[in-house]
């Protein structure tokens, strides 16, 4: 038995000054409309948490079901910070596996403050997400940025690189009526954006944003007795941790671990969530038609592209200059626009990234619309390491 | 001199040599930094006896940014504000990167592979961290 995907909905992702919840109904009750579902008949809510929201956002499930109408529906709340949203799709989708549940509704939604992330509040120095502002300024751009220099690095590539990436998920963006930026951009615009964290500039770097996104998952069969559309399917969700030692330095770390008693393994983090993925779906990256990745930055996208396996290692560059990862290109990746048009808003975004996967696999992507697209991946990493893969197919 | 930021994370010697201080798994010999103790994380190790151990004070950039904004609070920021340059700096023996703010370097002075050396500098609000430095 297999679960699908019977309904997506979204609000649009921008800042818009209200509270999350707002955002999630809005979303929920779209993809309820997209399913052809009621909300009384769902059997299970799950919340992808949000925690700069008060209380409310750290049970988002419960919140978000009293807001669309207490039912006695059983729920589920769960944070694993940009994993969060791939996290709720796991356990509803687990429960309908296990037969424990038919239908299931998941919803994500943040509203979000202006500027950099920052810790949450207080003195707390045994925390390391708040020591790395305290001891070091270190901010999330800084860790992307860390990434981007050590591609120029090893690689070659180069600001232009950067931009290009940029630019062509604008142009992907600009056809998306949920983005947030919906304006095409030009290279000369990134390169002269100002810098913020070196090689990085500001148009290089995602934004913080509003935004909600829904998903109405349910058993194959209950979705054939339903009437709900069977099309796609959930082959693959990738939950999987980093393996000792994690030799990369990731955010929001102070040092890596040390390779000094145990070898590195034999994949890093990020390649190691899109393989186990892979693995579960039985399928490859030849098999894909396109790939959401999580593009924190334009560089970020070059590695996501190598780590799921589109390019070897060094040589996403090259697939952007030739086009391939663009909209009609051979191999396109963030055909949403990814987070360089919407912006990250944490809990939704994971979310959002498996609505343009069913989308684009229903065939109702519109002018975005990867032809003849079969089987797709996002993937994305929660931080301090919970990785985040999803295979939809038809 | 002025206190540490962080108490057990790097010691001055006598001579103004500043070294981080770590911990050493005494079954698996596995190194950290920050220091852990308690309990050893190698998954093959069921260690709970780690050790106080300074870390080489010399080692190479595996890469480098800097902070062209002022980060937020809790971070002191000077006024006026410079940008912070860091650093992520390969450590060969301990087979371990360890991110610092960078002393008297901009970016424009480092290159990845580029050998630095410990030493510590001011907060703009006092207390002292650990910095990378020219070697
Ligand atoms: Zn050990």
């Amino acid at each position: 038995m297999d679960v699908v995907i019977a309904g997506t909905g979204m609000h649009p992702w921008g800042k818009w000054g209200r509270s999350f919840v707002e955002y999630g109904v809005a979303a929920a009750r779209a993809a309820l409309r997209d399913a052809g579902l009621d909300w009384t008949e769902v059997q299970y809510v799950v919340g992808a948490d949000t925690i700069r929201n008060g209380y409310p956002g750290f049970i988002a499930g419960a919140t978000f079901a009293q807001a669309l109408g207490w039912t006695g529906a059983r729920i589920a709340s769960c944070y694993a910070a940009c994993a969060s949203g791939a996290q709720a799709i796991d356990i509803a989708r687990t429960r309908i596996l296990a037969g424990l549940c038919d239908v299931a509704l998941v919803v994500g939604a943040d509203s979000t403050p202006k500027g950099f992330f920052t810790p949450v509040g207080g003195d707390r120095p045994d925390d390391p997400d708040w020591l790395r502002f305290r001891l070091l300024g270190a901010t999330n751009p800084a860790y992307f940025a860390l990434y981007a220099r050590r591609r120029m690095a090893l690689y070659g590539d180069t600001p232009e690189d950067f931009a290009a990436v940029k630019v062509k998920n604008a142009q992907a963006g600009s056809l998306n009526e949920n983005a947030r930026y919906r304006k095409t951009v030009t290279a000369e615009e990134v390169l002269a954006s100002p810098m913020v964290a070196d090689p990085l500039r500001l148009m290089d770097i995602c934004a913080t944003s509003d935004g909600g996104a829904a998903l109405v998952l349910a058993s194959e069969g209950y979705a054939r007795r339903r009437g709900l559309s069977t099309a796609v399917r959930i082959a693959a969700v990738s939950t999987v941790t980093p393996s000792f030692p994690n030799t990369v330095l990731e955010l929001p770390c102070f040092a890596t671990d040390s390779t000094a008693a145990v070898p590195p393994p034999e994949r890093t983090f990020r390649a190691s969530i899109a393989h186990a993925a892979y693995e579960e779906a039985g399928l490859g990256p030849q098999d894909l038609s396109f790939a959401e990745v999580y593009d924190l930055s334009t560089a970020l996208e070059l590695d996501w592209a190598e780590d799921v396996g589109l390019a070897p290692p060094g040589e996403a560059g090259k697939l952007l200059r030739a086009g391939d990862t663009a909209l009609g290109g051979r191999i396109p990746v963030n055909p949403s626009g990814g987070l360089a048009s919407f912006g990250e808003a944490i809990p939704a975004q994971a979310i959002a990234q498996v609505c343009e996967l069913t989308r684009q696999l229903r065939g109702t992507a519109g002018s975005r619309q990867v032809v003849n697209a079969r089987a797709a991946l996002a993937a994305n990493q929660g931080l301090f390491g919970h990785g985040s893969a999803i295979i939809a197919v038809t | 001199m002025a206190a540490p930021a962080i108490d057990g994370w790097f010691v001055t010697d006598d001579d103004g040599a500043v070294h981080l201080l770590g911990t050493r798994c005494a079954g698996c010999r596995t190194v950290y930094f920050p220091p852990q103790t308690g309990f050893c994380r190698n998954p093959h190790c069921a260690g709970e006896d780690l050790t106080p151990a300074r870390l080489s004070r010399r080692g190479t950039v595996w890469s480098y940014t800097n902070a062209c904004y002022p980060p937020p609070a809790p971070f002191a920021a000077a006024e006026p504000y410079t940008p912070v340059t860091l650093a992520a700096v390969e450590l060969a023996e301990e087979g371990i990167v360890v991110l610092g703010q960078v002393k008297d370097l901009t970016v424009d002075d480092l290159h990845v592979g580029m050998e630095l050396e410990l030493t510590s500098g001011a907060l703009a609000d006092g207390p002292l961290v650990w910095m990378w430095g020219r070697a």
